[in-house]
């Protein structure tokens, strides 16, 4: 099997291309940051991105895996949060934070797609389920990194 | 990973474990020498200084607080930091501060509160000194009954003001000062006369050989610097970064991972079992029968659930494959027809006010619930040479080193447990079962750290559910139309009976559970004439505390009923509550707020209808209103909740709002789709498709108003969960005249819309 790329570093795929993505990212490479939660694609804890597409790596075998691969990880530079995890912060999202990267993955997928989205957008794109009830946060810090984000362009062409 | 002993004072505690898990007998004269309150200093082997058994400082300055209780969402571990910090005069910043489970079963960590029923510095007399001993032998550490901040309040700002105290002691020395031109700030000493500073870190070493004045005066709360202030929890910044590490993310040289499979029938066991196709797989290590359970040992989760899905195993039904919904429904309408078997509460002549007047009636069923926590069930466990470690989002990890003691024959090299953040907890990680099996896995492969998984359908089917309930009310109205007796009989499963029968030393519970009933007896509302009992029923499937416990169902049931006495009064829901809660002052005023708040009186919005509830549990009272709309084809929002708490003195109130909204949108799961139903003795649902929750499209906004005061601190954890039932359900009522009395409402045909 081809190598994937993976928060940018070819990562051998091994030698099972039904091993589904969060098993070859959990238990092989050791990143535990993306979640298991249900194993059936139905609560969102694995989200990562693929090629920026909210992708639910539980149900995801590792041979049809083309593109570059995302996870909580690999979504800010060294020291540098996101503008979705920033927003996160600034809400206070997280309770017991265990489904919480899988959804900054989905909202930083929705925002690449739709950088203003609405709350019916929201509703849409947000299916993950999260036990400790963050989604009022969630939606506020969606809407805060949409504002975030757009501040930091405008300061960039209002800078460049 | 092993850590030293943190501190000089811990060796008595240490050694008790020790004697406990050996089974010696223990003197007399050995258990005087074990009662501490943890205030005094130690030196710990990487040079950091011990300034209690709470706050560590290092020389340069950085803090670590030792925190014995779980972060399972509920933000422990911002909170008791917060007491710590207020009196120690330092900032919380995640920059400064670390927070870590200590690994030391102290006994000054125990929960005495959870334990006993009393804070602390309420406990006086034998049964108190009684409790603290059998603390210093057995440290009940564990996280539950919304009781932490409770527990903590006085202790931990005791802590903190004692190792302050130290650090001034440490100063006055080196400056030649009294203490009175002396204090602190910041993490400073400051001299009042000369403005010089020294910080803590400086400080820290000579401190630890200091002995803390007696008697401290603790602030008073108008002084509070950060107690009452919404601080930003210290737990988050990892959360976002994907950094935070729960229990299934533990990671260990040479570690194998497991899955397991469980008997699905209640009781059942393995009765044949072909792993040799498993066995013959590539990445499989191991099959291991446990009785009642399979696990696959493998170089992944995903080998070992492959290996899991190639066995072939038959099971016994241990005579419960008999058991359905259908008849424990029938046997709960049975206990409820039968004479109770133990009366909780019993004021006035119930039965000669029911005989007159105008009496009501009503019966309501509940189904069981399972927790359904975003982590599923894990446990990391390594047994090397007579030792026993495990790794685990343990509610208590004292139960988890019993599991251990359940297990393995020789732990002459004792036992230790890692607690790590929890994916949520709910009351069902106070339990040691996937603790037993990882234990029992790690024995098949001694010298091997072993991680075992449980598939989210094994989490789902064996579970320690939430009691299926039913109950009975009658009342008397009298002229006013206010009641003049209430009876109220719940045929229902001993949750402590479960717990206690599975995880301690002891079966407690039974009949004369509490719980059974809390959310029906000792009501606040001012009815003179009250029975309150329960028939118990014992079945064969496991029951648990699940989030507000006993309140989850009576406080729908109470909360529907005093509708249904308000309606047949012709008053309306609002101020027939607050005509029974008019003698309580406190009460009063939050249902005031509470009116204010959500606009009660004035018209809703059109299309919008309102429902009330209220609901006192863990030593704090919450109310709520839930605004619906509702079409004819029972497509129902529930738009807006207004939530009014009143937990006496706040600590983080930011935490406080969060735990309502938590509380509220865990119940408003549970009410729309939450049912566990058995079929020829087995759960039929497994995954989140068939176990539905709430998501980001169902989620009303929810309006959240804290009550200040500086009365005792209540819980915040579970009390923003029982109102929330019957608010939505008397909104339904009202706007269409049916009452709900069965749950959930799906199965009364109602959807999301």
């Amino acid at each position: 099997m081809p190598d994937i790329l993976i928060n940018g570093k070819s990562i051998p795929a091994g030698d099972d291309p039904d091993m589904p993505l969060l098993w070859l990212i959990r238990d092989i490479l050791k990143m535990t940051g993306t979640k298991f939660g249900c194993g059936i694609g139905a609560c969102g804890a694995c989200t990562v991105m693929v090629d920026g597409v909210a992708t639910r790596s539980c149900i995801t075998p590792v041979g049809l895996v083309e593109g570059k691969v995302t996870t909580i990880e690999g979504l800010s530079a060294a020291d540098q949060t996101s503008a979705v995890q920033a927003a996160w912060i600034a809400e206070q999202v997280p309770q017991c934070g265990y489904c919480q990267s899988g959804m900054i993955m989905a909202a930083t997928a929705l925002l690449r797609e739709n950088p203003e989205p609405t709350d019916e957008d929201i509703d849409a794109a947000i299916t993950n389920i999260c036990r400790c009830g963050t989604y009022p946060r969630i939606r506020k810090a969606i809407h805060r990194a949409a504002e975030l984000t757009r501040d930091m362009t405008r300061g960039g062409v209002a800078n460049g | 990973m092993v850590k030293l002993s943190r501190r000089g004072f811990l060796i008595g505690g240490a050694a008790v474990v020790g004697t406990v898990a050996t089974g010696m007998a223990i003197g007399v004269g050995f258990l005087s020498t074990i009662d501490t309150d943890g205030l005094s200093g130690s030196v710990l082997p990487d040079g950091s200084l011990g300034l209690t058994a709470w706050i560590t400082i290092r020389p340069d300055g950085h803090i670590t607080f030792a925190i014995p209780r779980t972060e399972m969402g509920q933000g422990i571990h911002t909170a008791l930091p917060m007491l710590l910090a207020e009196e120690l005069e330092v900032s919380l910043d995640y920059d400064n501060v670390s927070v870590e489970f200590p690994t030391d079963p102290l006994p000054v960590y125990a929960n005495f509160t959870l334990a006993l029923g009393k804070r602390p510095e309420d406990a006086h007399g034998v049964g108190a000194w009684v409790g603290r001993k059998i603390f210093g032998m057995v440290p009940y550490i564990a996280t539950g009954g919304s009781s932490s901040t409770v527990d903590a309040y006085e202790t931990y700002r005791k802590a903190g003001a004692a190792a302050r105290n130290m650090l001034m002691q440490a100063a006055a020395k080196r400056w030649q000062m009294p203490m009175s031109a002396l204090y602190a700030e910041l993490g400073e000493i400051v001299n009042r006369e000369t403005g010089e500073r020294l910080g803590y870190g400086a400080l820290a070493a000579d401190a630890a050989t200091m002995t803390p004045e007696k008697n401290l005066a603790l602030k008073d709360p108008k002084d509070f610097r950060l107690i009452g202030t919404s601080t930003p929890r210290l737990d988050i910044p990892d959360k976002v970064r994907g950094a935070a590490m729960f229990g299934i993310d533990t990671v260990l040289p040479d570690m194998l991972f497991a899955a397991v499979v469980q008997a699905p029938v209640f009781g059942g066991h393995v009765k044949n079992l072909d792993s040799s196709k498993a066995e013959g797989m590539p990445h499989v290590h191991k099959v291991v029968n446990m009785g009642n359970a399979v696990g696959v040992i493998a170089d992944s989760y995903y080998h070992a659930r492959k290996g899991m899905d190639a066995l072939m195993i038959e099971f016994a039904d241990g005579g419960n494959g008999d058991l359905d919904s259908a008849g424990i429904s029938k046997r709960l309408k049975a206990a409820l027809d039968g004479k109770p078997n133990h009366i909780h509460e019993n004021v006035g002549d119930v039965d000669a006010l029911l005989a007159k007047g105008d009496t009501l009636e009503a019966e309501y069923e509940t189904p069981y619930l399972a927790h359904a926590c975003m982590e599923p069930m894990n446990c990391t466990a390594l047994y090397k040479d007579g030792k026993a470690e495990l790794w685990m989002s343990a509610q208590s990890p004292l139960a988890m080193t019993w599991a251990a003691k359940e297990v393995f024959k020789d732990l002459s090299g004792g036992t230790v447990c890692h607690t790590t953040l929890a994916g949520g907890g709910f009351g069902r990680r106070i339990e040691k079962d996937a603790a037993v099996f990882a234990c029992k896995l790690a024995a098949a492969m001694p010298g091997t750290p072993i991680k075992a998984v449980w598939p989210r359908e094994e989490d789902i089917r064996h579970d320690m559910y939430r009691p299926a309930a039913r109950a009975r009310i009658r009342a008397t109205l009298g002229a006013d139309g206010l009641p003049t007796a209430f009876d109220y009989n719940i045929a229902v499963q001993s949750t402590l009976e479960g717990f206690s029968s599975r995880n301690m030393p002891m079966t407690q519970g039974g009949p004369k559970d509490p719980s059974n009933v809390e959310g029906a007896s000792h009501l606040p509302y001012a009815i003179p004439a009250r029975r309150v009992s329960n028939a118990t029923v014992e079945l064969p499937v496991p029951v648990g505390f699940w989030r507000s416990v006993g309140h989850s169902n009576n406080g729908f049931i109470v909360e529907s009923f005093i509708d249904e006495m308000a309606f047949k009064a012709g008053m309306g829901p609002f101020e027939y509550r607050r005509k029974l809660l008019a003698g309580n002052k406190r009460l009063s005023a939050m249902m005031d707020k509470l009116a204010e708040i959500s606009g009660w009186g004035t018209p809703a919005p059109e299309g919008v209808v309102r429902g009330v509830s209220f609901r006192p549990s863990f030593r704090s009272h919450v109310a709520q209103v839930a605004e619906i709309r509702l079409d004819s084809e029972k497509n129902l929002k529930v738009e807006r909740v207004y939530c009014v708490v009143d937990c006496g003195q706040v600590v983080n109130p930011d935490t406080v709002t969060a735990q309502m909204e938590s509380g509220i949108i865990f119940a408003l799961s549970a009410l729309m789709y939450g049912e566990i139903t058995l079929e020829d003795g087995a759960v039929q649902q497994s995954n989140f498709p068939d176990y539905d929750m709430v998501r980001m499209a169902n989620t009303p906004d929810v309006v959240v108003h804290i009550m200040e005061n500086h009365e005792e601190p209540g819980g915040v954890g579970e009390p923003g969960t029982p109102p929330l039932f019957a608010a939505v359900t008397n909104a339904i009522f009202t706007a269409t005249g049916e009452r709900i009395r069965t749950l959930p409402l799906m199965n009364q045909g109602y959807s999301f819309a």
